[in-house]
């Protein structure tokens, strides 16, 4: 099945484990533990975060810490960054003309 | 001229709207004026390097405004919206869509509803533009779509700049 870094953060539970594991890596059972749902439920997110490439396992001994993939985020600024600048554009001009119809009255 | 505008510009996949919200120097009354008289329209909905063309306008409910936003090249990239609810001057409502020249909507392509709100904010303007899509599909299609123009306006910005370090 095709995932990409959108299916990630289309979940509110998804963008909470981001926002955890952001700050430091942590292991699926430290993660589990700040959410309501079952260990399955946490576990099947980490799963779809792996497959979208925006977590990385890294093994510690007997323990795998989730890591956050940093880079693959950015995929999302760059994905709105093409709208963001047809509109800043946009509104640049909506500036200037707001600019001369003022100066003229 | 560089100002400190209020300029918010958040996409909801979940939600499939686009919400962008921007601070305009001027009062309520102009900026309305500015996105719903054809003559202004004209002179700033294309983004660079695109320019706006109208065939037909008329902004009242159930009227409709068709455009082109035309490249340097002539090519030519045609519009139609249809306007819903008018609340001068605090809001509007409208569903946009592709067309060709002769106003025949292009039903492949995702059409979208526009909430188009304006209030005071101090003595400038907040517009609020919420666009929503079908699906999240349909505002995806759109933003890669978007993605040609986007890297034109880019291109545009280097020329700018291009421009001002030879002089």
């Amino acid at each position: 099945m095709r995932r990409d870094v959108f299916q990630a953060i289309a979940d509110p539970t998804r963008r909470a484990i981001i926002a955890l594991i952001a700050v430091q890596a942590m292991t699926p059972n430290a993660i589990a533990e700040h959410f309501d749902t079952t260990r399955q439920a946490v576990s099947k997110h980490l799963r779809i975060l792996a497959e979208c490439e925006l977590v990385k396992q890294q093994p510690q001994g007997r323990e795998i810490y989730y890591q956050l993939e940093l880079e693959k985020m950015k995929e999302v600024d760059k994905w709105l960054e093409q709208f963001r600048q047809m509109w800043e554009s946009r509104f640049a001009q909506l500036d200037q003309l707001l600019d001369t119809i003022k100066k003229k009255k | 001229m560089k100002h400190n505008l209020q300029f918010d510009f958040i996409a909801d996949k979940v939600k499939n709207t686009l919400t962008v919200r921007r601070e305009f120097l001027a009062g309520r009354q102009l900026v309305w004026d500015c996105y719903t008289q054809q003559e202004l329209l004209n002179q700033w909905f294309a983004p660079k390097p695109f320019t706006t063309k109208t065939k037909s306008f008329n902004f009242s409910e159930g009227g409709h405004w068709h455009y082109a936003m035309v490249e340097p090249n002539g090519t030519e990239y045609w519009g139609w919206t249809d306007y819903l609810t008018i609340r001068p001057i605090d809001y509007y409502t409208s569903l946009d869509a592709f067309t060709n020249e002769a106003g025949d909507i292009n039903t492949d392509l995702p059409r979208a509803e526009w909430v188009v709100t304006f209030t005071d904010k101090g003595e400038n303007t907040l517009v609020e533009t919420v666009v929503t899509y079908k699906s999240l599909s349909d505002l995806e299609t759109v933003i890669n779509m978007g993605m040609e123009q986007g890297m034109i306006a880019t291109l545009e910005k280097l020329d700018e700049l291009l421009l001002t370090i030879k002089q």
